[in-house]
């Protein structure tokens, strides 16, 4: 057992409680400040304040609104399915929820004299928890869609299901290198293998991967295909009202906090401070990193926003080719990699200078071939017969550069000269 | 709470603790009801929920068995992806479609009931014998104690069951490159035309016009399919009516009086406020 499951391991049963409500309490509040914050910083990303009536700076907004959502009509479409319309949006919440679980918030602590660690359980296989909790999640988001019975919402479903089983097999296999360098699946394990440097400068292949499809996991901006307005109207969601709407919006952003929950972990040491710890021993403590926790998570839910105000929502056949064609071989590609070298490491004749050598001379060879693979020639374009009299401009159309002088503004002076020209032209029309 | 139960359940092979009993009567339950209701569901997609519910019970009864790798990887990809995929189907196929009650293969409900007892028997003996005469061995053997079962499972899945392993990828993977193969050689006749050979086909005549329809024209008072386009002098444009509309009968709505009380629910009122 490690120091982790052993203080887990003898909690009472109301501190078991005390951090059961306290997740749930975290979640909710960081849903109700990150929609606010997505308003505000989007707002600001497109020249305007954002949300700022309801509450001081208008931080209130999302929670004026969520008690709003509460008190609309609950809506049940004719067409839909009864119960599995009922259940989908407590399906797609639940899982959110669970997966907080064996988030690895912060190290040792005491809470009323009782010694324990901010966090709820450290599972032998942990990461594997919240891939399982996406993966039964988004039952809620297809099931919602095929039980309003609309075309729209059944569409966002099937999206919905093949973009999660896509990006799950790459969000998987960027975890991949991880494990295998901190040789535990266990959360509080990986963090504390960071202890000597994190992992996002040894993997950034692997980083960068799981960024990318971390995005795609939890439908979000520029992925967030499944409830395309422009093309769906709402996706799987269109016919959801009042409080079924709220629960999966609350998943959606529940969801996005604990991916970017596990970013932190997996690749920044979770709350580890780097350099503090050095200045004053305090800095050790565990509710400092509880806070250089929720700050990591916070700028990775920055880059969401900033990539939502940012980036155009992709076309689905693109989506699908990034992940399957690029995202899914570069990982299978950086785990081979990662498997020579530790293999080389690990046998007897490894050293660092041998591999380093070896590598250069591999880049140098691709690079090589690189150059002398000639280029490929662009075949010239078939020869068009016109097939109907229907007018077209002539194939060898050039558009004349006009001359300098023309392209220079008219003089002020010479004000009535562009109507006499107006009128010279129109005239040779005429004739 | 499963994990508390899985923490308290013993790490070797001793009597079920109270913790344990619990989960299982508690799990048990649920999965033979999940079972139960996928035979008789009547709707394809609530029989694959309830096929989820059963695979997910036993997903956590594996946990709470010390054997969380084992139940994590049957949530993930058993319940995540097989069942999904199998939704994905039963969503495109309708909603609607139910079980037809034709028998389409003679015999084929007697034969799929005496199979059935004969794989049930045979289960049922295997079973049997393995919870009467195999003493278990718990996880406490080979000092893999139940944290560390995963891997010890990874040495034995990369070292004494190497090969086993790599036919049964090697099968899958065939699977998958077959499933490939067979559904491009059916798609390959008409395959997706670029936009460049789209233009070259219409300039060759092989559509029925060479432009777009028309859209609703610049005198139009709307945009919608069943508001036909108006050219500059006013009449219609015969190609923009879409034929489904126009052979579709609509029934004339009367037109009420206009009434702008009724819109307000008070009653007009008689002493002539207009």
């Amino acid at each position: 057992m490690t120091p982790t499951q052993q203080l887990l391991a003898d909690d009472p049963i109301w501190i078991i409680i005390i951090k059961v409500v306290g997740l749930f309490a975290l979640g909710v509040v960081l849903t109700l400040f990150m929609i606010n914050w997505e308003r505000k910083v989007v707002g600001r990303m497109q020249q305007r304040p954002g949300p700022n009536r309801v509450g001081p700076g208008g931080w209130l907004q999302s929670l004026a609104d969520g008690l709003k959502l509460a008190f609309k009509e609950d809506i049940m479409p004719t067409l839909a399915d009864k119960r599995v319309y009922f259940i989908a949006p407590a399906i797609s919440c639940i899982p959110a929820f669970i997966a907080f679980s064996v988030i690895p918030f912060g190290g040792e602590v005491s809470i009323f004299g009782e010694r324990t660690v901010l966090q709820l359980v450290d599972l032998p296989v942990g990461v594997l928890v919240v891939l399982a909790c996406s993966s039964i999640g988004v039952y809620g988001i297809v099931l919602g869609g095929w039980a309003s019975g609309s075309p729209y919402s059944l569409l966002g479903a099937l999206r919905s299901a093949a973009q999660v089983i896509s990006y799950e097999i790459a969000l998987g296999l960027s975890i991949v290198a991880v494990i295998l360098y901190s040789g535990s699946m266990s959360t509080a394990d990986i963090v504390a293998s960071q202890s000597g440097g994190w992992y996002v400068w040894l993997l950034i292949p692997s980083f960068v991967v799981f960024v990318i499809s971390m995005v795609g996991e939890t439908n979000r901006a520029p992925f967030d295909l499944p409830e395309a307005e422009s093309e769906l109207v709402g996706g799987f969601h269109t016919e959801y009202t009042s409080l079924k709407f709220a629960l999966f919006f609350l998943a959606e952003y529940v969801n996005m906090v604990t991916v970017s929950a596990m970013a932190t972990t997996l690749f920044l040491g979770g709350g580890q401070i780097p350099w503090l710890g050095h200045l004053w021993s305090g800095f050790d403590n565990g509710w400092f990193q509880f806070l250089a926790f929720i700050v990591k998570t916070l700028a990775f839910l920055f880059v969401f926003i900033w990539l939502r105000g940012t980036l155009p929502r992709m076309r689905y056949d693109q989506f699908m080719r990034l992940g399957w064609k690029c995202l899914v071989p570069l990982s299978l590609l950086w785990i081979l990699l990662i498997f020579a070298v530790r293999a080389w490491r690990q046998s007897p004749a490894g050293d660092v200078p041998t591999l380093l050598v070896a590598g250069g001379i591999v880049l140098a060879v691709v690079l090589v071939v690189a150059f002398l693979v000639p280029d490929r020639k662009s075949s010239d374009p078939e020869p068009i017969e016109l097939g109907s009299d229907y007018p077209v401009p002539p194939l060898d159309l050039s558009v004349p550069t006009p001359p300098r002088a023309r392209t220079r503004p008219v003089a002020p002076a010479a004000g009535r000269e562009p109507a006499s020209v107006a009128a010279g032209e129109h005239g040779k029309e005429n004739e | 709470m499963i994990t508390t139960l899985a923490q308290a359940a013993a790490d070797s092979g001793g009597p079920m603790t109270l913790g344990e009993s619990i989960a299982f009567w508690i799990l048990g339950i649920v999965a033979l009801g999940g079972a139960l209701g996928m035979v008789f569901a009547r709707n394809a997609v609530h029989s694959a929920l309830f096929l989820v519910m059963t695979m997910l019970s036993l997903g956590i009864l594996y946990i709470v068995q010390q054997a969380p790798f084992l139940g994590f990887v049957q949530i993930i990809v058993y319940t995540g992806a097989v069942m999904m995929l199998f939704l994905f189907v039963l969503m495109l196929v309708g909603r609607d479609s139910s079980d037809s009650v034709v028998e389409v293969l003679r015999g084929q409900r007697i034969a799929g009931l005496l199979l059935g007892l004969g794989l049930a028997l045979l289960l049922v003996a295997a079973v049997a014998r393995s919870l009467t005469s195999v003493t278990p061995a718990g996880l406490g053997a080979n000092l893999q104690g139940s944290n560390n079962n995963l891997p010890g499972l990874g040495r034995l899945i990369f070292t004494d069951y190497l090969l086993p392993f790599e036919l049964t990828s090697a099968l899958l993977i065939t699977a998958a490159l077959g499933a490939m193969v067979l559904a491009h050689a059916q798609t390959k006749s008409h395959e997706k035309r670029g936009q460049r050979a789209t233009v070259l086909a219409r300039l060759r005549g092989e559509h029925a016009r060479v432009s777009p329809l028309p859209g609703p024209g610049v005198f139009a008072t709307a945009n919608s399919v069943a508001v036909p386009a108006l050219l500059p002098d006013g009449s219609v444009a015969p190609e923009s009516l879409s034929d489904i509309i126009e052979s579709t009968p609509v029934e004339e709505i009367e037109q009420a009086p206009a009434d702008p009380h009724a819109l307000t629910g008070g009653t007009p009122s008689q002493d002539g406020d207009r």
